[in-house]
């Protein structure tokens, strides 16, 4: 310890205030290009994670919004007019009812057999579109000819319908009017009143 | 020895049978070969779940979808394409390598690569020409860069610099 | 009633942080030493606080009061009393509270401290220590209260999650959330330095210990993690690469990189501002980790439930990024180092090496959890970043940061010759390509694994080597009896000693993991009663399922197999799957027979509804998995010895103390 004291001058005390001054500070103030690069990759990435979360937190399309557009290829002998592959924009003009659904979900079957008579109900001027969600193309084929449906079904390729509208599960069913405008979305089946009711609706306008 | 009529053909028939059989049936797919292609997938409403190992109902039914196809003779790349087509890309345990999607192949790999190739060039300058040897560097005055006084930071840098010194090991 | 008690406690610890924060602010402004005592006072107070918030959320999970909406959401009546008080930690407001409370006693324990070679420090430190509690205390009163009370009260709770009823289920949380909030005081010092400019080695030292001690934590939560993953989980691994693990897991590597970084600092006063760096970096990535998992930005199976606190955590996180990034910019001038590196053959080099490839890890782990929100933006689609990416790239960097691990204690500090490296490793080196060699003519052609055994083998060799040389050298030198060598060896030199420990856990851990990644087997299969089955050298006999009722809600499902090794009866087993009817979850629980060469490992996988002999059974032979827990109790114990505080460390500060307290005029005095 003696030796330390000798070696070195006495000590002085700091304010322990303020923060202290930088060394001095560089003769040439050009633009730091580290710098630069450092915030550029910093601020970039957080705007990676905040389109994230905006994604994450999409909110879906909502009644009074257009309908999102979509592709549709038709299980064999499941197609519309005879097409075996039809846009939503094909059908401006009519009334649709879009079901998403999937042969593993329990509760899609409480609205297959209601969904299936009022599609033979209403005549060209209602189009009922069924979509399977996450399904198996042998077991979806199975389903629909279980419950004797004849409206139009095509797979969700890559989930890309789905995604679309932000469905939360299946069964989902998305009213849209003649306009293209969502009327009305309903999570869980469908139920006989809202189903007549709202199609009513949208004939009418 | 004559064989009669009747036996050659029975014998005819059977072995006709026997030739027919290889093409019609075939052996049952094993859990093992659905196993093998399933764990190469993730299960596509369940969150980063491989498929071999899921519990779900849906994911029995897609792993039935895969024995079909086995059975058809599909290879597991056909049937990885099929769900990808299916489901999307995400089911796939890797993006495939192609598009915008190169990226998670080459990145890693080039970081490594352009990352050694700095880090080499950040220790040769680290190295300096002249040899710099432990006693210079102990016995070396502590002066600040700008001449001040010492302070207490500098009076606590240099008794840790003494007693680093000391005990060497 | 306790319920609004509950809510008063958490609101009094968010005023007393933000009481802290501004009275620091004030008194570091006005150089007022009473105002910083006072808002460290105020910290320290936080802790009671939480620690009551906390005991009051466990009797109303215990009383069953189905009132407050955090009760009901993750109890039942049912519930045994044991995972009733882990449910503090079960759902998504619960596990705040706690955080919030450990967050509390680490800042309440780094205030209590001893201050005075670090007196300016205290109002910095004071700052960022409250920044951070206002924020989760903010997020717990206003956002995920668990003290909300339900409308109408329901007769009857919802039930714990079942993954979470499992005895090491309850233990690993707590686990990562000690290492995850303990990195937060490394930040809060460092941040401190940078602030006040003091930036001797007094930071450093302090930042050392407290890094040190959340990453033991960290590491047992880790480990824990893959266990239970393991043993419950029922998939026959333990690690999956989900972006939840790699969220655990990118914090543990900045620390390990930074313990070892910090070395070269303490030694040869080199890279300041790397190491600062690293600090900032381990907590901003238990940050980014925090908000990963939360939020639902990228999915995974450990997602919670999505709210309001995604942008909340965002928001933070841009804060401190910003902020770290700012002060650590703005000082660069005063971290340059005065050293320089004399040889690339030294510990320095070593150590540099070492920070590289685990920066290497760290890079490629973080764009492979990241990559799919990039992906999604650019081509619209979702992908999946999976295990095949991370053994691609992350295998061969541990394999090479395995090897540096073995080779660098035989490095100097400033130089070493190459001659002697060379000598040094020549017959650790041809040790173990003989063993290689012995493996490859037993049948094993795999080159990966066979090159993994090479330098697994290769540097446990070198570092056992390391103790013996200490042993042998103290012998000789002292007269000293093997055993009270090698003991006084360890003891004199904890944090040395203590690492090669843990460097021989992870040597027989990545032993275990190459025998277990390796040379897995596995297969599946429809059994009928009677059946038998082998795999190895194993055979298996199916004997019948049984269904029967358990407790809460839960129907249990059992096969009983009888397992014979080499045709010896071993005993049986018994599988099992549990289904709680409520949530409709199954879990599948394996069970196995465990040696040190491998595991026998056998999973329930499907059953007939109506029959009580037929199942499917999948049946996993682990070889070498034993070897990765024993290696994590090695790794656990070498992390307790190295943790121990150093001799050397004493020494500086009481020298700097006396030297202090014979030098100051009692004017400015320093006291507690």
């Amino acid at each position: 310890m003696s030796e330390l004291d000798q070696t070195l001058p006495p000590l002085q005390t700091d304010k322990p205030a303020a923060p202290a001054e930088p060394a001095a500070p560089p003769a040439k103030k050009g633009i730091r290009w580290t710098h630069v690069a450092i915030w550029a990759l910093a601020i970039g990435f957080l705007g990676l994670l905040g389109w994230g979360l905006v994604n994450v937190n999409a909110p879906r399309p909502e009644a009074g919004q257009a309908a999102p557009d979509f592709e549709m290829a038709f299980f064999d002998g499941y197609d519309w007019e005879g097409r075996s592959v039809a846009n939503l924009t094909d059908l401006e003009g009519k009334v649709v009812v879009l079901n998403f659904w999937a042969s593993w979900c329990v509760e899609c079957r409480l609205e297959a057999d209601l969904l299936e008579q009022a599609s033979r109900q209403y005549g060209d001027e209602v189009v009922f579109l069924g979509v399977a969600y996450v399904d198996a193309e042998p077991n979806s084929l199975e389903y629909l000819a279980e419950y004797g449906i004849t409206y139009p079904n095509a797979p969700d390729l890559r989930s890309a319908i789905s995604d679309k509208y932000e469905i939360t599960g299946v069964p989902e069913t998305f009213f849209i009017g003649k306009d293209g405008t969502i009327a009305q979305v309903v999570i869980g089946p469908v139920n006989e009143a809202t189903l007549h009711g709202q199609i009513g609706n949208l004939l009418s306008q | 020895m004559r064989i009669p009529l009747k036996t050659t053909l029975l014998l005819a028939t059977l072995l006709l049978l026997l030739l027919a059989l290889p093409a019609g049936a075939q052996e049952p797919v094993s859990d093992d070969e659905v196993n093998e292609v399933a764990k190469e997938l993730y299960c596509p409403v369940c969150e980063n779940t491989p498929l071999d190992v899921c519990p779900t109902q849906a994911c029995q039914d897609w792993r039935a979808v895969i024995r079909t196809q086995l059975a058809e003779g599909r290879s597991a790349a056909e049937i990885k394409d099929y769900f990808a087509l299916q489901y999307g890309d995400r089911v796939l345990a890797e993006p495939p390598a192609r598009g915008f999607n190169l990226l998670v192949w080459v990145l890693p790999v080039g970081a490594v690569i352009v990352g050694g190739f700095f880090f080499v060039t950040f220790m040769r300058r680290l190295q300096q020409r002249t040899q710099v040897t432990p006693e210079q560097i102990a016995t070396a005055p502590a002066t600040s860069p700008n001449g001040q006084t010492l302070t207490q930071d500098d009076y606590v840098s240099r008794v840790e610099q003494e007693l680093r010194d000391q005990s060497k090991s | 009633m306790l319920a609004d008690i509950g809510f008063i406690t958490i609101l009094l610890a968010l005023i007393a942080a933000v009481y802290a924060a501004v009275a620091a602010s004030y008194g570091a402004h006005r150089g007022d030493q009473r105002w910083v005592t006072s808002a460290r006072n105020a910290t320290i107070a936080i802790f009671p606080l939480t620690v009551l918030a906390c005991g009051l959320i466990i009797v109303l999970l215990l009383q069953n009061d189905f009132s407050v909406e955090y009760v009901w959401r993750v109890t039942s009546r049912e519930t045994p009393i044991y995972l009733k008080i882990s449910a503090l930690w079960g759902g998504q407001a619960g596990s705040l509270l706690f955080w919030n409370m450990i967050l509390a006693a680490f800042t309440a324990a780094a205030m209590l401290r001893k201050w005075d070679d670090q007196r300016d420090l205290m109002p910095y430190a004071l700052i960022i220590a409250s920044i951070t509690q206002i924020f989760f205390l903010l997020l717990t009163v206003f956002v995920e209260n668990p003290f909300a009370r339900l409308d109408i009260i329901p007769p009857e709770g919802n039930g714990l999650n079942p993954l979470l009823r499992h005895p090491g289920m309850i233990i690993h949380p707590p686990m990562l959330y000690l290492g995850f909030t303990g990195f937060t005081i490394p930040y809060v010092f460092a941040m401190a330095a940078l602030i006040s400019g003091r930036l001797d080695d007094a930071w450093i030292r302090t930042t050392r210990r407290w890094t040190l001690a959340a990453w033991l934590f960290l590491s047992l939560g880790l480990i824990l993690g893959g266990r239970w993953a393991y043993d419950v989980l029922g998939w026959g691994g333990y690690w999956a690469w989900d972006p939840v693990e790699n969220a655990s897991f990118l914090p543990w590597l900045a620390g390990t990189a930074f313990l070892h970084s910090v070395m070269i600092q303490e030694k040869r006063n080199m890279f300041k501002m790397w190491n600062m760096i690293l600090i900032i970096l381990t907590y901003l990535l238990v940050v980014w980790g925090t908000f990963i998992v939360r939020s639902g930005v990228i999915s995974s199976v450990h997602s919670f439930a999505q709210s309001a606190i995604g942008p909340l955590f965002f928001g933070f996180l841009a804060i401190m990024l910003v902020f770290s990034i700012a002060w650590l910019l703005y000082r660069r001038d005063q971290l340059s180092s005065p050293n320089h590196l004399q040889s690339v053959f030294s510990r320095e080099g070593a150590f540099l090496a070492n920070n590289f490839v685990i920066m290497g890890i760290l890079f490629a782990t973080f764009l492979g959890t990241n990559y799919p929100i990039l992906s999604e933006l650019v081509t619209g689609e979702k992908i999946t970043v999976g295990p095949p990416y991370y053994d691609r790239v992350n295998g061969p960097l541990f394999a090479v940061l395995l090897l540096l691990m073995g080779v660098a204690p035989l490095m100097m500090w400033y130089k070493t010759s190459l001659q002697r490296i060379g000598r040094a490793i020549l017959w650790p080196a041809i040790a173990a390509t003989l063993f290689v060699v012995l493996l490859f003519v037993l049948g094993i052609d795999s080159a990966g694994a066979l090159l993994g055994v090479w330098i697994v083998t290769f540097s446990a060799i070198l570092t056992l080597l390391e103790f013996w040389k200490g042993t042998r050298a103290r012998m000789r030198g002292r007269g000293e009896m093997p055993w009270t060598a090698f003991g006084r060896l360890i003891g004199r030199n904890r944090r040395r000693y203590g690492g090669y420990w843990i460097h021989m856990g992870v040597l027989v851990m990545a032993f275990g993991v190459v025998g277990s990644t390796f040379f897995q087997q596995e297969t599946q299969l429809r059994m009928e009663t009677g059946d038998v089955v082998s795999l190895g050298d194993y055979t298996m006999t199916f004997e019948g399922v049984t269904r029967y009722p358990g407790p809460d809600d839960l129907i249990i499902t059992e096969a009983n197999v009888a397992v014979y090794d080499n045709g010896e009866y071993i005993r049986n087993l018994q599988p099992r799957t549990e289904l709680y009817t409520r949530s409709g979850q199954p879990m599948t629980i394996p069970k196995a027979r465990s040696t040190i060469a491998e595991d026998f490992y056998v999973l329930l996988v499907n059953w007939e509804e109506t029959s009580e002999s037929v199942a499917t059974l999948r049946l996993y032979l682990n070889p070498l998995i034993n070897w990765v827990w024993a290696g994590g109790v090695i790794f656990i114990i070498g992390t307790l010895i190295a943790a121990w505080p150093d001799p050397q460390d004493v020494r500086v500060s009481k020298a700097v103390r006396a030297q202090r307290h014979s030098n100051i005029s009692p004017a400015g005095a320093v006291g507690d």
